[in-house]
């Protein structure tokens, strides 16, 4: 099996696995208890939480243990808002192609009176060229500090942009953002849910005010994550039920998966370099040998994109038939087409930038993690090039096109 | 559970009937590919009877195994036969689709009779109009 899907979710690392098994056999107390069993458990939990806040240029009082990434960006934003609320101030500035926990939180609000400007990331120039053929842009995917300068208002209480994308991978300029957010006042959330482990991160320098992460895109557990709020953010308590997390998120911790995502992070962050090298090189060399399928399209800016995210949209087929296809070649691959999310519009994120709904309908992802090889890269690319064109024969829209009686939107 | 039936999949992987008939006598094209669904069927009538037909899709897997099961089950009928041939029909030939896979089998049914009602305009075949809802007024499509 070729495993091209690290962006849905990673194998546990070793480091992790280690970590965890003794949480499950020995220190197995509640943090909570006052007796030895529970003490050494909650010492486990601390230690855990120096390592994360350590990794992200946080102090442990910063950090609290979610069930993941979803979670921490609910709570991150209704915190602002309700902090907003206080002061009257009811505007949120995000973009058109965040991760929905942040887009129906923000819907959420916007039914109780909240206003919400979602800004554009499609690549500058491309709203105004109408020369006809789409083509892959420098900056697509990518949204400005200036864009978000302009948008703040005096009643503007959260920016949330993400840190990467989770489908087409542009990394957005987030230290500058940080930047904008902290001169004009203004609470900056982040979703890093992508970037953790994979991307620098440095809360401080990047003067980042709350930053949501999940633990299982990174060789850790599912179901645990962080949300980072900077000291002085008092966050809302979205499940109330006890003293855990500085009474921030009631619950038993789960140790095991909290000792298991620290030991992840930390490791992701010590071979950083090394493995984003690797990916980058893997991936680069997969861009290539896409490209050479015609009419495909690389989706979003070619370099300033996640170490690990290849994603590639190719007329005249649907996505779905691509993974299932490719599943049976033993390729793990993703699509954001209608047919695979079982609603019958494409991907959010391919509609934000420009792309029209037959061409996202053809959408591939393939995102890589430490495991891959060059040789597994090479047998994808012919797979893919065999499935596509297999379809593409039965296509009645690829006859069309190939006739003329459509016309091709790429190259 | 697999997302689909073992039978979805063989049609899906061994698609029946794939391709073009040149000089049909009838052809339909359902769908349209905002939505992510084409069918397009072909059909070859002597005597009244379906003796060849074939399909080309733009779709999903179910949609794909749809269009191959659908050709399966109106090949070598009766005209007649063919008209009646239901999406439920289909569906169940294929032990089931998933619920928000059903419209893939709607289409195949749609298919079909738009490909009939041409064979029908072609030839100056009193037809009943009611038996042929048109494709733009299916809610599935609505965008």
């Amino acid at each position: 099996m070729i495993y091209l899907d690290n962006a849905a979710t990673t194998k546990i690392s070793p480091v992790a696995l280690n970590a965890m098994l003794p949480c499950f056999t020995d220190n197995y107390g509640n943090p909570s208890s006052m007796h030895t069993a529970g003490q050494k458990a909650a010492e486990a939990l601390y230690q855990a939480r120096e390592k994360v806040a350590a990794c992200i240029g946080a102090e442990p009082r910063e950090i609290t243990f979610t069930s993941g990434g979803s979670e921490a960006d609910n709570q991150a934003i209704i915190t602002a808002a309700n902090f907003g609320a206080k002061k009257g101030k009811k505007h949120i500035v995000s973009t058109a192609f965040e991760h929905h926990a942040v887009l129906h939180t923000l819907k959420k609000l916007e039914k109780s009176g909240y206003e919400v400007t979602y800004l554009d990331v499609r690549a500058p120039g491309m709203a105004e060229d109408k020369s006809g053929k789409l083509k892959n842009r420098d900056g697509e995917g990518i949204v400005t500090a200036q864009q978000v300068a302009q948008a703040i208002r005096p009643d503007t209480c959260l920016v949330t942009v993400m840190f990467a994308n989770n489908e087409i991978g542009t990394i957005q300029p987030v230290e500058e953002i940080g930047r904008v957010c902290r001169e004009k006042g203004v609470l900056f959330h982040t979703d890093a849910v992508q970037a953790a482990g994979h991307l620098p991160i440095d809360v401080k320098k990047q003067t980042i005010d709350m930053l949501s992460i999940s633990a299982h895109k990174f060789g850790g557990p599912k179901g645990i994550g962080v949300l980072y709020a900077r000291k002085g953010i008092i966050l809302s308590t979205l499940i109330e039920g006890g003293a855990q997390e500085r009474g921030k998120r009631a619950g038993t911790e789960n140790l095991p998966a909290i000792v298991g995502m620290a030991a992840a992070l930390e490791d992701s962050c010590a071979n950083m370099d090394v493995n984003a090298a690797r990916e980058r090189a893997l991936r680069d060399r997969l861009i290539a040998g896409l490209s050479r399928i015609p009419h495909g399209l690389l989706s979003g800016d070619r370099t300033n994109r996640l170490p690990g995210n290849v994603h590639f949209c190719f007329e005249g087929i649907e996505g779905e038939s691509m993974l299932l296809l490719l599943d049976d070649k033993g390729i793990c691959a993703s699509s954001g087409s209608a047919c695979t999310s079982g609603s019958l519009d494409p991907s959010h994120v391919l509609l934000a930038i420009g792309r029209p709904h037959e061409i996202a309908h053809g959408s591939l992802r393939l995102t890589l993690g430490p495991d891959n090889t060059e040789a597994e890269i090479d047998e994808t690319i012919d797979a893919v090039a065999s499935v596509v064109e297999r379809l593409r024969a039965m296509s009645p829209v690829w006859r069309d096109l190939v006739s003329g009686k459509r016309t091709f939107l790429t190259d | 559970m697999a997302l689909y039936s073992e039978k979805v999949m063989d049609h899906f992987r061994n698609p029946r009937n794939v391709g073009v008939i040149e000089g049909a006598d009838g052809v339909g094209e359902v769908g349209n590919a905002k939505c992510g669904d084409i069918m397009k069927i072909y059909l070859k009538i002597d005597d009244d009877i379906i003796s060849d037909v074939k399909f080309e899709t733009f779709g999903c897997g179910s949609a794909i195994a749809s269009s191959s099961m659908a050709t399966e089950l109106i090949k070598g009928k009766p005209v007649s036969d063919a008209l009646a041939l239901t999406n439920r029909a289909v569906a169940e030939a294929l032990d089931g689709l998933p619920a928000h896979k059903i419209h893939c089998s709607v289409l195949a049914e749609e298919a079909i009779k738009a490909a009939l009602k041409d064979y029908y305009d072609k030839n100056g075949i009193e037809y009943d109009h009611s038996l042929f809802p048109s494709c733009e007024n299916c809610e599935t499509c609505e965008l």
